[in-house]
């Protein structure tokens, strides 16, 4: 469980990234952070594993608090992968790049080869084991920055941006990918402003804005509030966009999911006919 | 990356930022000259001290400082040494004229920081640009250069969102012994080489969309002019020169001795 309680947190430069934040995450949660950029998403996952400490306030961790660990021994339960993966790539194979991590955690050898195997089968990269990441598309090259922090199974995994990139079909295919993940236990965290992404998930959504947490709720709350969208710089989903429109005929106006809009299409022209 | 932070251009607006870069370039390399020139603590002092007054004037004293404090290490090496090889030459006694000798070497070192970091404190990359372009340096110098200087933050920048990238992956930069210490950052060095060889492939292109390099001749929308404030700087300085050298050959300079204990 993640618990942050009244965090601030100031840059070096003197920019003011987190105003008063406070926020927890159970065990098994799926919570997408969203606000516009620079809203402070980044900075405040960064104090989750540790790579930033708060200013004011404290983060804890499984009831630890992040300033007594470092960020190797945090990562080991939180795992972050940031949104440039040419930030990360830097072995010869890919096999190599997954068992990184593995490594400086300090799994036995025999351990290491099954994990690297079963990263590699998750992320439908078993033809690619011995390429080097480098002469893979960029698609891939996010698949396997993925697949090297997923390989030590750190209980919580956080994808910074994940969406950003990628083209429609690997979109669909991560969007899959994170709701397994997600049903097998995992607490799943997704930094994200890509709402029609949100939209089909439908986790816990924390909204952000000028380093506050303006709004946190179910998706279906929050992301059909015209006002709190507004404020963020987002629109509303296209969805939800074309169920306001149908309101006229009797349409409730909280619809994100292609599902749900399917369901209440159905029911209407059954009524009609 | 802190290293940089001494040399890395502030946007104000001072009299000194709007300088002539070249009339700036005239007067650190005056300081340069002056420096080599004098080996007695006196002048030397006096060299570092007038200098307090520009930095105040451009209002990049905290920077200033702060490039001052990372050339601390290289000035106490340089001292060190000085005071060392001295020992060793005078028969082993820690004369006073040794510890005079090695304060003004060291003072020269800092006095030669203290400019340099003035002008490029208050120089922009751009300014620094033109200025070389309009000494005659071929284009393509003047851009590479340029353009080295700008990426400079870029860098720094993108070698910490690798440092963090790397340690959220367990990597523990201090962990092992000295050789293995050095091998921690390949994870860091390696996507940092390749990213800038991407980046400046990528540069390259996009020049190239823009004609880069079609004509021979380019035209600039802006052009450095001399002004009066540049004519009256470079006039006292070159007038500071004269007379240093003045009283360089005909004056006898008051030595201050740096008592031993
Ligand atoms: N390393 C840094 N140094 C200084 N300021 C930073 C740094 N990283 C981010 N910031 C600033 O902090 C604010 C929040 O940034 P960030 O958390 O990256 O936003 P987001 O991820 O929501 O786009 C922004 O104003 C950004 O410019
Ligand atoms: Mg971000």
């Amino acid at each position: 469980m993640i618990k942050v309680e009244n965090v601030s947190f100031t840059y070096p430069s003197g920019v003011n990234a987190l105003k008063n934040v406070s926020i927890e995450i159970s065990n098994g949660e799926f919570v997408a952070i969203m606000g516009e950029n620079g809203a402070g998403k980044t900075t405040l996952v960064k104090q989750f594993n540790g790579l930033l400490k708060p200013g004011e306030g404290d983060v804890y961790v499984d009831g630890r608090n992040t300033r007594d660990l470092s960020v190797a021994e945090l990562s080991k339960d939180v795992g972050l992968v940031f949104q440039n993966a040419d930030h990360q790539l830097f072995c010869e194979t890919v096999e190599d790049e997954i068992a990184f991590g593995l490594r400086n955690f300090g799994f036995s050898n025999r351990v290491n080869k099954k994990r690297v195997k079963w990263a590699l089968t998750l992320l439908n990269l078993q033809e690619y084991r011995k390429t080097s990441p480098f002469m893979l598309s960029g698609g891939e090259r996010k698949r396997v920055a993925l697949a090297s922090v997923l390989a030590w199974k750190p209980r919580v995994t956080i994808l910074d941006e994940p969406t950003v990139g990628q083209d429609q079909s690997q979109k669909e295919r991560l969007l899959q990918f994170v709701r397994q993940l997600n049903t097998q236990g995992n607490t799943v965290i997704l930094v994200t402003h890509d709402l029609e992404f949100v939209a089909e998930c439908d986790p816990r959504v924390v909204l952000m804005s000028h380093g506050r947490i303006v709004a946190d709720g179910p998706a279906k709350k929050i992301l059909t509030n015209p006002k709190l969208i507004k404020k963020t710089s987002l629109i509303l989903p296209q969805i939800t966009q074309l169920f306001f429109r149908l309101a006229d005929l009797g349409f409730p106006k909280d619809v994100i999911s292609i599902y749900e809009a399917k369901e209440l299409i159905n029911d209407f022209v059954a009524r009609r006919s | 990356m802190k290293a940089f932070e001494g040399l890395r251009f502030k946007r104000t607006s001072s009299f000194i930022h709007q300088l002539d870069p070249r009339v700036k370039f005239v007067l650190s390399c005056v300081v340069f000259i002056l420096a080599i020139m004098f080996t007695e603590l006196l002048p030397l002092t006096i060299l570092l001290s007038v200098q307090l007054p520009l930095v105040y004037l451009a209002h990049v004293h905290k920077e200033w400082l702060s490039s001052l404090r990372s050339s601390l290490i290289l000035a106490t090496m340089i001292f060190l040494t000085n005071v060392i090889v001295g020992y060793m030459s005078s028969e082993f006694q820690l004369t006073s004229s040794v510890l005079t000798y090695s304060s003004s070497m060291t003072l020269r070192f800092v006095t030669l920081v203290a400019s340099f970091s003035i002008f490029f404190l208050t120089t922009s990359p751009d300014d620094l640009g033109l200025a070389l372009e309009q000494s005659h340096f071929p284009y393509e110098f003047a851009f590479a250069f340029t353009t080295a200087v700008r990426f400079v933050p870029v860098l720094a920048n993108e070698a910490q969102m690798i440092i963090d990238a790397q340690k959220s992956r367990g990597l523990e930069l201090e962990k092992g012994n000295f050789l293995k210490r050095i091998r921690n950052y390949l994870p860091i060095l390696i996507p940092l080489i390749v990213n800038a060889i991407r980046r400046s492939l990528e540069l390259a292109e996009a020049m190239e969309s823009r004609a880069f390099g079609a004509k021979e001749h380019r035209t600039n929308l802006f052009a450095l002019k001399i002004k009066m404030n540049d004519v009256l700087v470079l006039i006292v300085t070159l007038a500071i020169l004269a007379f240093s050298i003045y009283i360089r050959l005909y004056v006898k300079i008051p030595i201050v001795e740096i008592p031993t204990f």
